[in-house]
């Protein structure tokens, strides 16, 4: 099935060039609004992009996979990344990990059957005060344990996602 | 003293402008640009980014007669393990920063500032989008600033997640829209920078005490802290402590203040063993070390390592130092963009031989072949993202050789212990 940019996404796209003085700064923030609309970048999508700012698809590609936020398959409803730096790392990050891995049965990189989970362990988030820290899509969970992680997964499961802890 | 930055209930704009915000602007609009360089000069503020460059002469190299447009460019891509102050500071007080960029960009001449801002800062994101909107509807940003025929446009733009980015010129290239990889200097950003215009780019940290600077003057500045370190600086301080945060204090300021009077001490259970003081690319001082130590940029350069980033990061007692080196390479092999061959493979070379060593299969000359790399990585890539690399491993094996050489005996470490609260 052919991918194609809304003609509201394409307004949206005209919005965000006017930003810059050249249309193809805008490559970013566009990665950012279709990964916001479809969960991921589809290969589609990127030609797609590549068209309306007049790029080639290298160029796009180049980008996409040079960014760690930018996802080239579907994931889970929740995102679990975990900060695995080394202020998280003193702060129990591999015990986090590792009970993620056990509780949901997969191991990093990889979605649960039921599409709910995908887990990811990330570099530093920069919330080190508060570390460990979990992002999960958009929100962070901070100062996390065992008890808290368990907690946090049960509300998840049942389609809670709290807000920002702070 | 009161805090200059981290202030309290300042965080919407109707309360900044109630506590006087938005003055320094007037005040700098009626003075010519050069001399609000000038008090910046005075000031003595330096980059609160890393490198500590002096902020007023980065301004001053911005062409005075170039044609054509100028930019001012914030670095919010705050990255560098064991940081956190920027976001802090712009949760707390966006309105420093806005009023501090429309400042900087009346002195060097832009009509258009971005703030290029860490991806995964979403809340971040949106407040200082609303922020911007309000600081745009009362005219301190926008067209004819008050009145002065003078415009500045604000942008906000996102990262996507690429520790490289907070390097100034690799952040030039992300916000035109490339990978970010770091350019060739020269040509500097003050002559060639963000779509090869002159540009300047300044740390959060450092856009945010300029207001504070035009409304009370350079000198009142310079005199905070010490010579040639002046002012307050931000410290983001992690690890096993009774209150890790972020505190502003003024710079010169020593560790054991910083640890024992705002820290509330280490935690109990907990002893001292090491402190990386400027986030973690700087080198490693031991507790001795660090007892001693004064935070500000010459104490801490006298002692063999660097104010950095302002991230402290303490490290217990009983903490294997092997095993956090091998996260800290983990993580700088994950981060190099790949573009110079002594960071591309001199990384991951230093994160193999730490695998080794760490599972108990290393060798006592992998402890050698580490430093070597190490040293050839120094100074000889585009950018310091090697350097960044280069001064842990070479920190941690001088300082705390004893250890790599157990594990290269064979006695490796324990799985880590659980974390006491």
């Amino acid at each position: 099935m052919a991918f194609k940019l809304s003609a509201e996404f394409k307004a949206k796209a005209d919005k965000l060039c006017a930003k810059y003085p050249r249309r193809d700064a805008a490559l970013i923030p566009l990665l950012h609004e279709v990964q916001k609309e479809q969960g991921f970048v589809a290969e589609e999508a990127m030609d797609e992009l590549a068209a309306l700012l007049g790029l080639p698809y290298a160029r796009v590609k180049a980008v996409v996979t040079f960014y760690t936020m930018f996802n080239r398959a579907p994931v889970g409803k929740y995102h679990l990344q975990v900060c695995r730096n080394i202020s998280c790392h003193m702060a129990g990050a591999p015990g986090l990990l590792n009970r993620l891995r056990d509780k949901l049965g997969i191991a990093e990189g990889e979605t649960t059957k039921d599409g709910l989970f995908t887990l990811s362990a990330v570099e530093c988030l920069g919330a080190c005060g508060a570390a460990p820290v979990m992002q999960v899509n958009e929100e962070y969970f901070e100062k996390l344990d065992e008890a808290k992680l368990d907690a946090l997964l049960e509300d998840l499961k049942h389609g809670r996602l709290p807000g920002r802890a702070r | 003293m009161e805090n200059i930055l981290l202030r309290e209930k300042v965080a919407d704009l109707q309360s900044y402008f109630a506590c006087g915000g938005y003055r320094a602007l007037k005040k700098a609009l009626a003075l010519k640009p050069a001399e609000v360089i000038e008090e910046v000069k005075k000031s003595g503020l330096r980059g609160r980014g890393g490198a500590g460059f002096p902020a007023g002469l980065k301004w001053s190299f911005i062409p005075k007669d170039a044609p054509g447009p100028r930019y001012l460019v914030c670095n919010a891509d705050e990255g560098e393990p064991g940081t956190f102050k920027d976001r802090e500071l712009m949760l707390k007080n966006p309105h420093a920063l806005i009023e501090g960029m429309a400042i900087a960009a009346y002195a060097i001449g832009a009509e258009t500032g971005y703030i290029y801002i860490r991806g995964e800062f979403t809340a971040e994101c949106a407040l200082l989008e609303r922020e911007i909107a309000s600081a745009r509807a009362k005219g301190f940003i926008g067209r004819n600033i008050l009145g002065s025929g003078i415009n500045f446009e604000l942008h906000l733009h996102r990262g996507a997640g690429a520790y490289i980015c907070g390097e100034e010129t690799a952040l030039l290239e992300s916000l035109e829209g490339f990978k970010g990889q770091p350019r060739l200097k020269p040509p500097f950003p003050a002559v060639k920078g963000l779509f090869a215009s002159p540009t300047v780019i300044n740390n959060v940290e450092t856009l945010a005490a300029v207001p504070a600077i035009l409304e009370k003057g350079g000198e009142w500045y310079a005199a905070i802290g010490t010579g040639k370190s002046t002012g307050t600086k931000l410290f983001s301080v992690s690890g096993p402590v009774n209150k890790p945060g972020v505190y502003e204090l003024p710079l010169g300021v020593t560790f054991r203040d910083l640890l024992e009077k705002n820290c509330g001490g280490m935690r109990e259970g907990t002893r001292l063993k090491a402190v990386i003081p400027g986030g973690s690319s700087t080198p490693v001082l031991t507790a001795e070390e660090a007892w001693a130590v004064k935070l500000d940029y010459e104490s801490l350069a006298t002692a063999g390592s660097m104010l950095g980033s302002g991230g402290v990061i303490v490290i217990e007692e009983g903490r294997c130092m092997v095993k956090l080196l091998q996260v800290l390479a983990r993580f700088y092999h994950h981060e190099s963009c790949g573009q110079c061959t002594p960071c591309r493979e001199g990384c991951g070379w230093i994160e193999k031989l730490l695998n080794r060593l760490e599972a108990g299969r290393g060798t006592k000359k992998d402890i050698d072949t580490l430093v070597s790399v190490a040293e050839g990585m120094l100074g000889r890539t585009i950018c310091p993202l090697a350097d960044a690399m280069a001064m842990p491993v070479i920190s941690f094996v001088k300082k705390f050789r004893s250890e790599f050489e157990a594990h290269a005996a064979g006695n490796y470490c324990p799985p880590d212990a659980p974390v006491k609260r």
